[in-house]
């Protein structure tokens, strides 16, 4: 094979990247039209009805849009206190142990599984806990979903933080040890200010996962097409109603509910590349 | 006064030490409750009939009900389905994902390098729920029916960005002498590809396709509106096909079905692990 064959070979592969992204914008954007040509673009995102009742269809897509940030945001909360003393112990305190190779791969073994089955154990064992603990009567709802969630990013902000964690010069620490600091000292005036911004973009790809992910929110938060009262009240993410209904949903109601697959996409592919732009920085920095 | 400070700050030092190490080790219960509960429950429905079976039908679900058995039948569509939309998937997003990463490890520099590898991450970002839609929309509409095709395709969009990063990086740490020697013996680059630089990286790139494979093995949400699923063993490609997690949601939300959830689960929970766990040794392995 000649060097021009070759380099046409391997142009054509990596033609496919920009043909299957431009086919997923373009397939969303077509079949959401309808919907936003019905509503109009900024009602559809700001309304909070959901109905299909035959010649009086009302889909607005803020119920949803509410349902997936406070999943989310709920989640990220969770997620830190868990997620930070992990990196800290797999990046600093116990850096190139065995018992930290341990407890990542154990991380890396959480990351693996899949979130039907995270979403089972959410249902069968978490859900009754907080029904029992008298948390809510129903047992599944935002918090719940949200839990299961801060549990399925831990592993993502736990390796990369850890990762901004070990690259803190040991000259700095050693600077600060000299002057008679503690090792918390340290943490807190070395570490975290030299690996901040890069532990603060592990956090924004954490979260560009919690807001798409799907299985695990639909089995836990309840299911209802209304703006969550409280964090305990029943609900409905961006996905999950993808999830529930796209089998069922035909025309005006398809259209919507692609639409709102189109925001979430646009909303992920944003978080994704703010994440993806401070890493680069912090890597460089 | 002093040394009442110094005190303090040693408490404070030795609570951070502790609390890390406690919160950090809360982290890994939740592993092995999920892996208990899935073991416990499920590990008495796993038989030799349960891989060879089908799903039972509603009628013989009912008569076993009756007679007080436990219900019969099992997986086996549902992983005749999956390795059917995996193999197709890997079939395709293997040789692409190679060459696609060969390409940016080979012009990182170049501007249509930087936009492919952009989009890369785009799509690996993506929700995987979007991924169902989508195909759903390329190959279900135009096709006017869920099939293993369909299926396949998402499953192939998943994997393609994880061999495509695995295969990259794992070309870009090749020591550039390796190339360099290979082009002073008078190879031509597609030869030194292929005869030098893939089999170096051959470890890698391996590891990365068994790390894909084991992520997209539990995908539902892209299945459920592409494969659709299927109650019978079924080996055609452009009619509805069932895949093991899928039949995990349809015995979740059918009441009499629930005693199969756990020995579906705990089939995949370890396929899954396994795979992550042979992964990790075979990348420290090559590595060394």
């Amino acid at each position: 094979m000649n060097d021009k064959l070759y380099k046409a070979l391997l142009f054509i592969a990596a033609m496919v990247m920009p043909v299957v992204c431009g086919g997923v914008v373009y397939a969303l954007a077509t079949d959401a039209y309808a919907a936003f040509e019905h509503f109009g673009f900024l009602k559809f995102l700001t309304s909070s009805e959901w109905s299909y009742t035959e010649g009086a269809e009302q889909y607005g897509a803020l119920p949803f849009i509410t349902g997936t940030l406070m999943t989310t945001a709920l989640a990220l909360l969770f997620c830190i206190p868990f997620s930070l003393p992990v990196a800290l112990f797999v990046g600093e305190y116990f850096k190139g142990t065995r018992i930290a190779a341990i407890l990542s791969t154990v991380t890396d073994l959480l990351a693996g599984i899949p979130s039907i089955i995270y979403g089972l154990w959410g249902f069968y064992t978490l859900r009754p806990l907080i029904m029992a603990l008298n948390i809510s009567p129903q047992g599944s709802g935002v918090l719940t979903a949200s839990l299961v969630l801060a549990i399925m990013i831990v592993p993502y902000a736990a390796s990369l933080s850890a990762e901004f964690i070990k690259m803190v010069p040991n000259e700095l620490k050693e600077g600060a040890y000299s002057l008679g600091a503690t090792h918390a000292e340290v943490i807190r005036k070395v570490v975290f200010p030299v690996a901040g911004s890069g532990i603060f973009s592990s956090y924004i790809l954490a979260i560009g996962r919690a807001l798409g992910e799907t299985m695990t929110v639909t089995m836990l938060i309840g299911n209802t097409n209304n703006i969550p009262e409280s964090i305990t009240s029943t609900g409905n993410s961006m996905a999950s109603i993808i999830a529930n209904q796209f089998g069922e949903a035909d025309d005006l109601r398809l259209s919507s509910l692609i639409a709102i697959g189109l925001v979430l996409f646009l909303i992920t592919a944003l978080i994704n590349m703010i994440g993806k732009i401070m890493i680069k920085r912090a890597r460089i920095a | 006064m002093n040394k009442t400070n110094t005190q303090h700050r040693l408490a404070k030092d030795r609570l951070m030490l502790w609390g890390v190490c406690l919160f950090a080790t809360l982290t890994a219960v939740p592993l092995f409750a999920i892996l208990g509960e899935v073991l416990l429950r499920g590990y008495d429905q796993l038989s030799w009939s349960f891989f060879t079976e089908p799903t039972p039908t509603a009628y013989k679900v009912m008569k076993a009900i009756e007679a007080g058995q436990s219900i019969p039948g099992g997986i086996a569509n549902g992983i005749v389905g999956t390795v059917l939309m995996l193999s197709m998937a890997s079939l395709v997003a293997i040789p692409a994902g190679i060459l696609c990463g060969a390409f940016l490890a080979e012009n990182s520099k170049n501007r249509f390098a930087q936009i492919v590898s952009y989009l890369t991450d785009l799509l690996q970002g993506t929700p995987s729920v979007i991924i169902g839609i989508v195909t759903y929309i390329w190959v279900v509409v135009p096709m006017r029916g869920y099939s293993a095709i369909a299926g396949s395709v998402a499953l192939f969009v998943m994997m393609l960005p994880l061999i495509i990063r695995s295969t990259e990086e794992t070309l870009k740490i090749l020591p550039a002498s390796l190339k360099e020697a290979g082009l002073a013996l008078g190879g031509n680059r597609a030869r030194v590809m292929l005869k030098v630089q893939l089999p170096a990286a051959f470890g890698g790139i391996f590891t990365g396709v068994l790390l894909a494979i084991s992520r997209v093995i539990g995908e539902t949400a892209p299945l459920m509106f592409t494969a659709l699923g299927c109650s019978f063993i079924r080996w055609s490609i452009d009619k509805p096909i069932s895949a093991v997690p899928l039949l995990i949601w349809e015995f979740f939300n059918d009441p009499n079905l629930q005693e199969l959830i756990w020995g579906a689960s705990l089939f995949l929970l370890l396929f899954v692990l396994t795979l992550n766990l042979l992964s990790k040794y075979l990348a420290k392995k090559w590595n060394q």
